[in-house]
C-alpha cells in the first residue's frame, strides 16, 4: 500500500502495535478481568446445574462452549475499543498487514491464557475427563484451537466493526463459518478424552491446524481491502 | 436482445431430461431402486449451486480488484441464485433420504455442511441488509463472501472426508460415477446439470436487470 510508512520495518510495526495492545491491556484490566469474571461465573452456573457431569460428550461440549463464548466476548473488544478516527492514524503510521497480524498475535495469546484458564477452572470444578497421559494432547488441542478461533474472531470483528451493530453481528456472521473448525476441534478433544492412540485422532489435529493457516493467510490477504475507507 | 440464444438449451433439454428422468431407462442399485432417479433433480441442484457459488466468488473477488458496483451486485444475486438452489437441493434430498435411509435428517457430516453453508450465506445477507452506504457494503459483503466460500469448501468438500458419513462419495463410500449407471444416465445426468445452471444465470440475470432498472428510477 502507501510506502511512506513513520515507522519503518515490517516487524518493528507488528511489536509495536502488539506491544501497545497489551500495555494498554495491563492498564485498565478491563477484558481480562471481565473476561475472567465471565469464565468463572459461567462454570459456577454449571456447576450449580450439573454437579457433575459423568458423561464426556457433555463434558466436552459444555466446555468448548464455554470457550467459544468467552472468545466472542473477548475479541469483540479489540476492534471497537478504538475510536474508529484512530484507524486514520494507524493508516498513515503502518502496513495493515503489521495490524491484522499484531491483532491476531494479541487475540491468540489473550485467548490461549483464557482457554488455559477456563480448563482450568472448569477441572477442578467440575472434574476432568482428560487422562493424565493425554493432557499434553489435549493442551495442544486447546492452543492450536484457540489460535484458530482468535483469528477467525479476529476477522469477523473486523467485518463487524464497520457495521451499526457490532455486537450482534459477531455472532450472526461468526457462528456459522466457526462450525467447521469447532466440530473438528470438538472431535478431536472427544477421542483425547476417551484415551485412544495418537493415530485415530492426528488427522483431526492436522486439519484444524490447516484450517487456522488458513484463516490467517485469508485474513492477511483480505484485511487490507476491509481497511481502505 | 441478440445474446439470448443461449435459453433455448434448457428450454429444449429440460423438455427432454425432465420426462426422461421419470420414466427413463434405470440401472437398478440395492436400496436405492427407482429413488435413484433422485441423481437428476438433487445431485444436479448442489453442482448448480456449487457452480453459481463460484461465479459469485468470482465477481466478489473482482469486486475488490475493480470498485465496481456491478460486480458486487453479480456477486449477490448469484449468491441469492445459489441460495434457492441449495434450499431446494437440501429438499430434493430430504426426499431422497427418507426413503433411503429412513428418516429426512439424520445427524451426518455431509448434511450438516449443507445447513452450515445456508446459514453462512443467509448471514452474508444480514451482512448486507444491516449496511446501508453502497460501497462499504460492497466492500465488506465481498470480503465476506470470500471469507465464507473457503471454509464452506473446507465444511463441504475435507470434513466429511475425514469423518464417517452416509453420503455417497463422502467417508470412504464411491460417488456416483463409481457406480455402473446406464450410458443413457450419465449422458442425461450431464446435461441435467448444465441446463439447471443455464437456467441459474437466467434467473439471476433477471434480478440483476430488476435492480438496475429500480436503480435508475429511483
Amino acid at each position: 500500500m502507501n510506502s511512506s510508512h513513520t515507522i519503518q520495518g515490517f516487524s518493528t510495526q507488528v511489536y509495536m502495535l502488539l506491544w501497545k495492545e497489551i500495555k494498554i491491556e495491563f492498564r485498565n484490566r478491563n477484558t481480562l478481568n471481565s473476561i475472567l469474571l465471565y469464565v468463572f461465573s459461567t462454570v459456577f452456573i454449571c456447576y450449580q446445574s450439573f454437579s457433575v457431569i459423568p458423561e464426556v460428550t457433555v463434558w466436552n461440549a459444555l466446555l468448548w462452549i464455554i470457550i467459544l463464548f468467552s472468545s466472542v466476548n473477548a475479541v469483540s473488544k479489540s476492534f471497537q475499543s478504538e475510536p474508529p478516527a484512530r484507524h486514520y492514524y494507524y493508516y498513515q503510521l503502518v502496513d495493515p498487514t503489521a495490524l491484522v497480524i499484531s491483532k491476531i498475535l494479541y487475540n491468540a495469546i489473550l485467548l490461549l491464557l483464557l482457554s488455559a484458564l477456563s480448563f482450568g477452572i472448569y477441572s477442578i470444578v467440575l472434574g476432568s475427563h482428560i487422562p493424565i497421559s493425554q493432557l499434553a494432547a489435549f493442551m495442544l488441542v486447546l492452543s492450536i484451537g484457540s489460535i484458530g478461533i482468535s483469528s477467525l474472531l479476529t476477522m469477523v470483528s473486523a467485518i463487524a466493526s464497520r457495521t451499526g451493530n457490532a455486537i450482534g453481528m459477531i455472532s450472526v456472521l461468526g457462528f456459522p463459518i466457526m462450525i467447521p473448525l469447532l466440530i473438528t476441534i470438538i472431535k478431536a478433544s472427544k477421542l483425547i478424552a476417551d484415551g485412544i492412540s495418537w493415530n485415530q485422532y492426528a488427522k483431526y489435529v492436522y486439519a484444524i491446524g490447516g484450517i487456522d493457516m488458513m484463516i490467517i493467510a485469508l485474513s492477511v490477504i483480505l484485511f487490507p481491502y476491509l481497511w481502505r475507507e | 436482445m441478440k445474446k439470448n440464444w443461449w435459453k433455448i438449451i434448457p428450454i429444449i433439454a429440460m423438455a427432454y431430461a425432465i420426462p426422461f428422468a421419470f420414466i427413463g431407462e434405470i440401472s437398478v442399485q440395492t436400496i436405492l431402486h427407482e429413488t435413484i432417479r433422485n441423481l437428476y433433480f438433487h445431485v444436479t441442484m448442489w453442482f448448480c449451486m456449487m457452480i453459481l457459488f463460484i461465479v459469485s466468488l468470482v465477481n466478489s473477488i473482482r469486486y475488490l480488484g475493480s470498485n465496481k458496483l456491478l460486480h458486487d451486485y453479480l456477486a449477490s444475486m448469484y449468491a441469492k441464485t445459489a441460495l434457492l438452489f441449495g434450499f431446494i437441493g437440501i429438499f430434493t434430498g430430504m426426499v431422497w433420504a427418507n426413503n433411503t435411509w429412513g428418516a429426512p435428517w439424520v445427524n451426518d457430516p455431509q448434511l450438516n455442511g449443507a445447513a452450515i453453508t445456508i446459514l453462512s450465506y443467509l448471514a452474508y445477507f444480514v451482512l448486507r441488509n444491516s449496511i446501508k452506504e453502497e460501497q462499504k457494503k460492497a466492500r465488506l459483503a465481498a470480503v465476506y463472501n470470500i471469507f465464507a466460500f473457503v471454509l464452506m469448501f473446507v465444511l463441504l468438500g475435507i470434513l466429511p472426508r475425514i469423518n464417517d458419513s452416509l453420503h455417497p462419495g463422502k467417508g470412504g463410500n464411491p460417488g456416483f460415477g463409481k457406480y455402473d449407471l446406464a450410458p443413457a444416465m450419465r449422458s442425461v445426468f450431464y446435461l441435467s446439470i448444465l441446463s439447471w445452471t443455464l437456467i441459474g444465470v437466467w434467473i439471476a440475470q433477471i434480478q440483476i436487470r430488476i435492480r438496475q432498472i429500480q436503480s435508475k428510477t429511483q
